[in-house]
């Protein structure tokens, strides 16, 4: 067997996690779990690559009703404040300035301004980037510009942006700093009380870096169940087993799921980095508003890679979060399906996106609008 | 955004490896998870190794699974 699992397409990896006979009893332990109608359990995830699992799976079709898996803010572009997005793109517009960025940004609109795509066909430098290394190398490729990367995600996202700073990038390379964290946003949403939450799916990925331990206080102060869960079908229904199990036995834990790639203490030397360059404040999320400790900005010794510091500019905040009519705010903050919005589907479709949640590949909006496009078809 | 994709490191140069997605082969960075060998399978999130894959953790956790998900619900009467 060794020998095979060396030779082994990596694709495969998670193929024993496609166990449809093992994901079958999953699903039957949850009815067992759940089978007192008249209690409701509520769990979010914050994580658009969970959304993508639970609604390309089917997977929300085949739990009973009284289990309900939502999804909250876990899209990074939809989250990214709108002035950022116009700052970026006033900044693409002057001349001797290429911005680079993330695929899925390009798309985001920020009312009044468009979007990055919008200002690249009207002629502004915007180089869409897979890594972080293509940003620095597009500053060295382009030594007569500006080159300002557009630094957005959440945990997974931010050791690369940091661990390239550290190395020292060119000279003519700077960063619009607008990274995320997680659980400040969970503590959030606990706090208002606009959603009744009985538990949480962490993200895996996000948690791959982190560890678990900065859920722990979250458990603790709010009595709220916390499982990290993989990407897979069947990981998604482990981890609900392991949540409707907290419930039932009254237990808050932050358990994991994602054994072969999440620890206790996550990658440390990524925490390290990361805590080297950028250090904590109260940060703005799209359509939900400040929260406490949620964004990173650059320490004093890193200061000089702000865009401010290269680039002089003044812009005018966009007045709207999101455009009249959009729900976005509360799709991202759980309190409504996509299905809810009035203009999903209508005057809202990924081709012709009105809220940041129809854009790109974790939107909400946009995976739902996808999964029922794929079903009309086929 | 927060996709991390598995590979196998095929070869490792200083803090880059050439690493496997199925066919496919990229250059990544070590930077963040330099405590690699050739033959690890690693999550790989925009170009960087951010964790390793543990197979055998993987195989151990899906028995365990096996078993308590065989045995009689416990908690219905």
């Amino acid at each position: 067997m060794e020998d095979s699992f060396e030779n082994m397409d990596p694709l495969q990896i998670g193929e024993d996690y496609r166990d449809k006979e093992l994901a079958g009893k999953a699903a039957r332990r949850i009815r067992e779990l759940a089978s007192d109608e008249k209690q409701t359990y509520k769990f979010m995830h914050v994580c658009g690559t969970h959304e993508y699992t639970i609604t390309h799976s089917g997977l929300r079709e085949i739990l009973p009703p009284n289990v309900k898996v939502i999804a909250g803010p876990g899209c990074p572009v939809c989250v990214t404040p709108p002035e950022d997005i116009a700052l970026a793109i006033t900044i693409a517009k002057q001349p001797n300035v290429l911005i680079t960025t993330f695929g899925d940004m390009m798309r985001v609109p920020a009312t009044g301004w468009g979007s990055l795509n919008s200002a690249r066909a009207r002629g502004a430098k915007v180089q869409v980037v897979y890594s972080m290394m293509d940003a620095i190398e597009a500053a060295r490729n382009n030594p007569d510009l500006e080159v300002v990367h557009f630094a957005i995600g959440f945990e997974t996202t931010t050791p690369p942006t940091a661990v390239e700073l550290l190395a020292g990038p060119p000279e003519n390379f700077s960063v619009i700093v607008s990274h995320r964290v997680i659980p400040p946003a969970q503590e959030l949403l606990l706090k208002s009380g606009e959603v009744a939450l009985n538990g949480f799916i962490l993200p895996g990925h996000v948690c791959t870096v982190t560890g678990m331990r900065p859920y722990m206080p979250i458990s603790e102060k709010w009595k709220v169940p916390q499982v990290v869960a993989g990407f897979e079908p069947l990981d998604v229904l482990l981890g609900l087993v392991m949540l409707l199990t907290q419930v039932n036995e009254g237990r808050a834990e932050v358990e994991n799921e994602y054994t072969r790639a999440v620890s206790l203490e996550g990658n440390v030397r990524a925490q390290e980095i990361v805590a080297q360059v950028f250090q904590t404040a109260d940060a703005r999320w799209r359509a939900i508003g400040s929260i406490p400790e949620s964004g990173l900005t650059l320490r004093s010794e890193f200061a000089s890679f702000d865009v401010r510091e290269h680039v002089s500019v003044e812009i005018e905040p966009p007045k709207f979060e999101v455009p009249p009519g959009c729900r976005c705010g509360e799709v991202l903050r759980g309190v409504i399906g996509p299905r809810e919005c009035p203009l999903f589907g209508k005057k809202c479709t990924p081709q012709q996106p009105v809220g940041p949640c129809m854009v790109g590949q974790e939107g909400t909006c946009a995976i739902v609008y996808g999964a029922l496009a794929l079903k009309s078809e086929s | 955004m927060c996709l991390a994709i598995p590979a196998r490191i095929i070869s490792i140069e200083e803090d880059k490896a050439t690493v496997d997605f199925g066919g496919v082969t990229r250059v990544i960075s070590l930077a963040l998870l330099p405590d690699t060998a050739v033959g690890d399978y690693v999550l790989v999130h925009t170009g960087y190794a951010i964790q390793k894959v543990d197979r055998d953790e993987a195989e151990k956790t899906l028995d365990l699974w096996r078993e308590i998900l065989s045995t009689e619900d416990k908690t219905n009467p």
